[in-house]
């Protein structure tokens, strides 16, 4: 008797919606979703103009995203999707979740490089750099080469479990192609050690455990603006920066097309865009109209941009982290 | 009789309860399979990971369980001031979540540490902490406290008439070790050594961290790599069965080593002599100071970092610590609700095995097969995640209270169950003035881990929760993920703060309650 009591108590604890509030459930990765990311300030801006309750569901990171999405497989509760990065949609469009979101581009894109996909919407992007304390650097290099050459210590991410990390990955595959291997073994002895995550790796280099830290070119940007603290600063590599660009998709089986829709087409607003400088740190995918915060402006500009194509990049994958492996396993 | 239906009952609770533990390990794993499709064969790589998982779990376990030795003596046979407080301080990393305990560890070992610096200072070669040598470090210092603490339970549980008995008799240090103290360690020290070989079975952000690249790929390393990377749930579940296998393995050996100590009941009385000597005294100083150097340095690393931001944290992070709280104490009342009868009912072997799997069971497995079973329920995921937590940091926490209890228990039966028989004691009265009060100590610090465990446990439930209620080791990566390094390492402290505290409470209750 007890037990079935408390049964239902967990049952009725269950939130049970306003009947009239459709619900609109967005998958995201945690640092988009956490109070302190641009999920509560997009979340508001949307249900101002839908008339629907839209729910944030935190999931790890972009990899952690896409594997809960292939463990529910149709029967996801999610309606759209916000967070993979180009490095997974190949594997995201293979598994048939995804239905076309039919926006033809009519607004000026903000991207470095063309993007286009049927499936997937752009909504923030940023260059992959390596951070540094110019207190601590004075002259950074200027090239992996220069780095491998140098006695630097820098902390990467590990690819098997951080995006950042298969981000560093294709970095060096799309710069070197056939010589990434080589690469690779010229840099194990600057690599001080392999983190889990981007946090792991950031927290060490702020802490003083290595001189560089795989980041991204506007990290700088949060210690200028939140910190007030200008020593940090992203080295331009002469064999160009590769591209982060984080999309969002509509689950095919979505139960709430119109709102879902609506959504995708909401992430390319000004009220969704202007949210992304100053809280995901990262560029938005369309200019906005007062321009970037101040402070971006003293971020460097890499004049070349690397991406390999979705395709490209799932077919280079598995051998880039053999040789990746191979080499620093030495 | 009424003996006889006790036992009967211990024992159909205990089966009860075992059994529910080997279904939330070994179920989980098969769901994991099932949705799979079956398992997985293993790469050379995923072998590489088997082997070196498999090699720093013993050797970490080991040296833990060697620092053990020498740190629980000297521990016992000293007395002085704040003596009581200090063993509660040692067992402090043990309850440390791992990203705290891995930042205090860099800020006195890695290369811009106290340790290095010193070294410069007195111009010596610095030394890295990153590779195999930094795994094993924290894993011993992870691990060193629980070891101390088993082994101090240990020769707090040799009746002092028997040190008595010695002194009269004029053993020397060498004829009491013989004596007394190498039979109560061939009963304690394998169950020890085996709680921590099997903790540093499933270390994963220990292992990558400190271990300076993918050459410490470690089994629980793989099963990301194959949930995360590949999308390959059945090599995931192959690869959690190995785990199981070696702690089979594992278990059936340190069975086959241990011992029951055989000591016999004594009167509790307190009376303690320590021995003589000034050079065991000096000794002892020495060996109890260096412990308590290398296990606090990280623990004031990560205090001094983080108090200043104590004022200035968010409103949500207190938040999480109210619900984290709760999480814990919820999770304590079952570890002992479960934990009780498993150690009370007669000894069966896979009683013990159940309520060791926990220690085994891959989070992300466990995660992942509790929401593929779960799911078709119809519950909304976010309803679930406290109750799951409770109930995953419960069975997590579950293997070390057992471990804890197990041998005080069997003491207890071995001394009283025939005085507690003729007197016709049973039921709730026999609970209540003899197992109680005599397992009073072990339970406290039973209770205690149970708590700061579950306080700094993450990971199984991020399938489960949403950023509604998160709990603080959650919210604290969240800081981090925003850059926010200075609300991190003040969530970090509080996080520490927090757990030390329900352990000290609930310990220290145990102690007092000990007659």
């Amino acid at each position: 008797m007890k037990y079935t009591s408390m049964l239902a108590g967990l049952v009725l604890a269950t939130p049970v919606w306003a009947a009239d509030e459709p619900v609109l459930t967005v998958y995201a990765y945690d640092s988009f979703t956490s109070d302190w990311g641009p999920g509560p300030v997009v979340e508001a801006a949307f249900e101002a103009t839908c008339g629907c309750d839209l729910q944030f569901v935190g999931a790890g990171d972009g990899a952690a995203l896409l594997s809960r999405l292939l463990l529910e497989g149709a029967s996801t509760p999610a309606d759209v999707v916000l967070g993979l990065d180009g490095n997974l949609t190949a594997q995201a469009a293979a598994s048939g979740l995804f239905a076309p979101h039919g926006l033809i581009a009519t607004t000026a894109s903000a991207l470095p490089v063309p993007y286009d996909d049927a499936l997937f919407v752009p909504f923030d992007w940023g260059w992959f750099a390596f951070v540094y304390d110019k207190t601590r650097l004075a002259t950074p290099p200027d090239s992996f080469a220069a780095l491998a050459a140098s006695d630097l210590k820098v902390v990467i991410e590990d690819p098997r479990s951080s995006t950042p990390g298969l981000g560093l990955l294709m970095w060096v595959k799309a710069a070197y192609g056939d010589a990434a291997a080589g690469i690779w073994t010229d840099l194990a002895d600057n690599i001080v050690t392999v983190t889990p995550g981007w946090s792991e790796a950031y927290g060490m280099f702020l802490a003083g455990e290595a001189d560089m830290v795989l980041s991204y070119t506007t990290s700088p940007a949060y210690h200028l603006i939140a910190e007030n603290d200008a020593t940090k600063a992203a080295a331009p590599f002469t064999e160009g920066h590769y591209l982060q660009v984080e999309v969002a998709g509509k689950l095919a089986a979505t139960d709430q097309p119109e709102l879902a829709d609506a959504f995708i087409a909401f992430i390319g607003s000004e009220a969704f865009q202007s949210v992304i400088p100053e809280t995901n740190w990262m560029y938005p995918a369309k200019p906005l109209a007062a321009g970037l915060p101040e402070g971006f402006s003293t971020l460097i500009q890499p004049e070349k941009s690397l991406l390999l194509g979705a395709d490209a990049a799932q077919a280079a994958r598995d051998g880039a982290l053999a040789e990746w492996r191979t080499a620093l396993s030495r | 009789m009424a003996h006889r239906a006790v036992a009967l009952n211990a024992g159909r609770v205990a089966a009860l309860a075992a059994t529910l533990l080997a279904v939330l390990v070994l179920g989980t794993l098969a769901a994991v399979a099932l949705r799979a499709g079956g398992l997985g064969g293993l790469n050379a790589d995923d072998w590489s990971a088997v082997r070196f998982t498999a090699l720093q779990a013993a050797v970490s376990a080991t040296l833990s369980v060697a620092l053990a030795i020498p740190a629980a003596r000297a521990l016992n046979r000293r007395r002085f001031a704040g003596r009581g407080a200090m063993i509660t301080i040692l067992g402090a990393p043990f309850l440390l979540p791992v990203i705290v305990a891995v930042m205090g560890i860099q800020a006195i070992f890695g290369r811009a540490g106290v340790l290095n610096d010193l070294l410069a200072g007195l111009g010596l070669a610095r030394w890295s902490i990153y590779g195999p040598q930094g795994v094993i470090l924290a894993h011993v210092f992870f691990n060193l406290p629980l070891a101390t603490r088993m082994l101090l339970h240990g020769w707090q549980a040799i009746p002092s008439e028997r040190f008595r008995l010695a002194q009269s008799l004029g053993f020397s240090p060498a004829d009491t070790q013989r004596h007394l103290e190498w039979p109560m360690l061939r009963a304690r020290l394998p169950g020890a050594w085996l709680a921590i070989f099997l903790v540093c079975l499933t270390s994963f952000a220990v292992a990558l961290t400190l271990g300076g690249g993918p050459r410490a790929t470690t089994i629980e390393l793989a099963i990301y790599q194959a949930f995360r990377f590949d999308f390959d749930l059945a090599r995931a579940a192959s690869l959690a069965l190995v785990q199981v296998a070696l702690c089979l393995v594992a278990l059936a050996l340190t069975a086959w080593v241990a011992l029951p100590s055989g000591f016999g009941a004594g009167l509790d009385r307190g009376g303690h002599l320590p021995p003589a000597g000034a050079w065991l005294r000096r000794q002892d100083a020495a060996v109890i100071g260096l412990t308590l150097a290398f296990l606090l340095a990280p623990l004031l690393a990560v205090l001094l970092r983080g108090v200043p931001g104590l004022a200035a944290l968010p409103a949500q992070v207190w938040h999480a610590a109210a619900r984290s709280l709760l999480v814990a104490l919820a999770s304590t009342g079952l570890v002992l609700a479960l934990v009780l009868p498993l150690v009370l009912a007669p000894p069966r072997r896979w009683i013990g095995l159940a309520a060791t799997l926990p220690l085994i069971a891959s989070p992300l497995v466990l995660g992942t097969g509790l929401y593929l079973v779960l799911r078709p329920l119809g519950l909304a995921p976010a309803s679930l995640a406290l109750p799951v937590t409770v109930l995953v940091n419960a069975a997590l926490a579950l293997p070390f209270a057992f471990r804890t209890l197990l041998p005080a228990a069997r003491t207890l039966h071995a001394d009283y169950d025939r005085l507690a028989v003729s007197l016709s004691l049973g039921g709730l009265a026999r609970l209540r003035l003899l197992t109680l009060p005599r397992l009073a100590r072990p339970l406290g610090f039973s209770a205690g881990l149970a708590a700061a465990l579950s306080m700094g446990d993450l990971g199984v439930i991020t399938l489960f929760t949403d950023h509604e209620n998160a709990t603080l080791p959650l919210v604290l990566y969240q800081l981090l993920g925003a850059y926010r390094m200075n609300d991190a390492a003040a969530a970090a402290t509080l996080l520490m703060g927090l757990s030390f505290a329900l352990f000290w409470a609930l310990d220290r209750a145990g102690a007092h309650a000990d007659p």
